[in-house]
């Protein structure tokens, strides 16, 4: 019983690339469909921004909440750690108590992160 | 036995195609049928989901949904896709275009590419690394880019309200997202997908794996449903407050990617919650029951595994209209404050479990 074997390609990173290019064909595909039966009309009112009706004041690209910021460093930061937990998982029965005593330092060292983030308030919404 | 390895027809166009034609060709061509069929799949299956959803918030809402186009309205989303083919592309002045212009490639991108790694069935699986659940995760977080760029490059305030706070959420959301996917990794002991699915050639994970693979599971649901933007937690696109969210200045089939990979990827979401706690496809089973397995075992792996995946949708779906929208603190609080904390708990919970071998 043959397990994986689409067309005997065996090649992961092939199929892959496949794979992204056909998102990038079904795009390329639809806007160009989309270009040839669509219709087009010009107005100067239609290149403003979706907003109120009256024109934008001030400009949009400009500064916003600092709170975001906080949140994508914090994801940051369990994220990485979250990718060491990965290849232990994956050997953890091979690994024995020496890994899991070893990954417990590490995992303590997340949780204490965890907990001063918290103490600090940085998990509140202001 | 009855088993249909979907190898066995591949492999018949493989050598017929070999008799015509020199070796590099025949994976060109293999290459574009695979893309082909992806892309009709994909197509397909968001069309259906459209109509899924569609269908289901009626019946919550005694309603009866789409019934005009074709039987019970079962083409009223092709018509839909079509109607927004022939839409306008509106070329806006204040715009960053390639930014713009690139956003929703992204977006499709990420979501195609983590299609191709789900199992419908015994060898039916287009990606499959070593690696193959970390890869999935990887590529699925490709997404949150295309928003924020989205988002950004429309120039307009509440398109980049409606990025940044999708972006918090998903970002935040990915944390409890990778932390069950880990729970669940270190119970299977593999990455690859292919490996997971035949661990639970006996039992589901979710029955084998026990109270921490129920907690894993309940987790996940709740990531996944925010992951795609749904249900309480579509506060990106708040119509009352934010138009459109990050797509607002997007119109018609530019603004229909974003649609197609937002079905999708409550379908991605169910289909990895299925092949993590509900075995993927393989049909379910309970030791000593020799009759009942045999008679599971003649519904084709493919049923299996689509039947499971939108059952979970459907949990998904309701979600939406049983539980009142959050705001942005709730939400964040949710997570970092209750999900987390409760996830890392539920890690050290299934190592003990794997340690002490206490699991089915």
């Amino acid at each position: 019983m043959v397990l994986l074997d689409i067309f005997g390609i065996q090649n992961s990173a092939l199929l892959a690339v496949v794979a992204a290019l056909t998102g990038f064909g079904l795009v390329a595909l639809a806007l160009w469909l989309a270009g040839l039966i669509s219709p087009r009309s010009f107005n100067p009112q239609k290149g403003e921004a979706y907003e109120c009706g009256i024109p934008t004041r001030g400009e949009s690209m400009s500064q916003f909440k600092v709170g975001y910021y906080l949140y994508a460093i914090l994801f940051l930061m369990f994220d990485v750690e979250t990718v060491f937990l990965f290849p232990w998982a994956v050997r953890m029965r091979e690994l024995g108590a020496d890994g899991i005593i070893s990954i417990a330092v590490f995992f303590g060292i997340l949780v204490l992160g965890l907990v001063y983030a918290w103490r600090k308030g940085a998990l509140e919404w202001k | 036995m009855y088993e249909i390895t979907f190898a066995t027809i591949t492999n018949w166009i493989d050598t017929f195609l070999g008799q015509y034609m020199p070796e590099w060709l025949v994976t060109t061509v293999e290459c574009l049928l695979i893309g082909v069929g992806l892309l009709l799949v994909y197509a397909l299956l968001a069309l259906f989901y459209i109509y899924f959803e569609r269908k289901v918030c009626a019946a919550f809402q005694c309603r009866l949904g789409p019934n005009r186009v074709g039987p019970w309205g079962l083409l009223q989303s092709f018509a839909d896709m079509f109607k927004m083919l022939i839409k306008e592309l509106i070329t806006l002045k204040h715009i960053d275009r390639f930014l713009f212009a690139l956003a929703p490639y992204l977006v499709i991108i990420a979501s195609m590419l983590s299609f191709a790694c789900l199992p419908w069935a015994n060898g039916l699986q287009i990606i499959d690394f070593n690696i193959g659940i970390f890869f999935l995760i990887a590529v699925s977080s490709i997404g949150v880019l295309g928003i924020l760029l989205a988002g950004w490059s429309s120039n307009n305030k509440f398109t980049l309200i409606g990025a940044l706070r999708s972006g918090a959420q998903m970002v935040s959301y990915e944390l409890s997202i990778g932390l069950s996917v880990l729970t669940m990794v270190a119970f299977a002991g593999t990455m690859s997908i292919t490996g997971i699915v035949e661990e639970q050639k006996d039992l589901w994970f979710i029955f084998s794996g026990h109270v921490p693979a129920i907690i894993a599971f309940i987790i996940y649901i709740i990531a996944g449903t925010a992951e795609t933007n749904r249900g309480p937690f579509d506060l990106p696109e708040a119509e009352s407050e934010l138009t459109a969210g990050y797509h607002t200045e997007y119109s018609g089939i530019h603004f229909g990617f974003f649609y197609l990979a937002e079905y999708l990827n409550l379908f991605i979401v169910s289909g990895v919650a299925t092949l993590l706690f509900f075995g993927g496809w393989m049909p379910l089973h309970i030791p000593g029951w020799e009759g009942f397995n045999a008679v599971m075992d003649y519904i084709p792996s493919v049923v299996w595994f689509i039947g499971k995946a939108i059952a979970l949708s459907f949990i998904i779906i309701w979600f939406k209209w049983t539980f009142p929208r959050l705001r942005i603190d709730q939400l964040l609080k949710l997570e970092w404050k209750y999900l987390l904390p409760i996830n890392l708990f539920n890690l050290v919970l299934m190592v003990i479990i794997i340690v002490f071998n206490l699991h089915f």
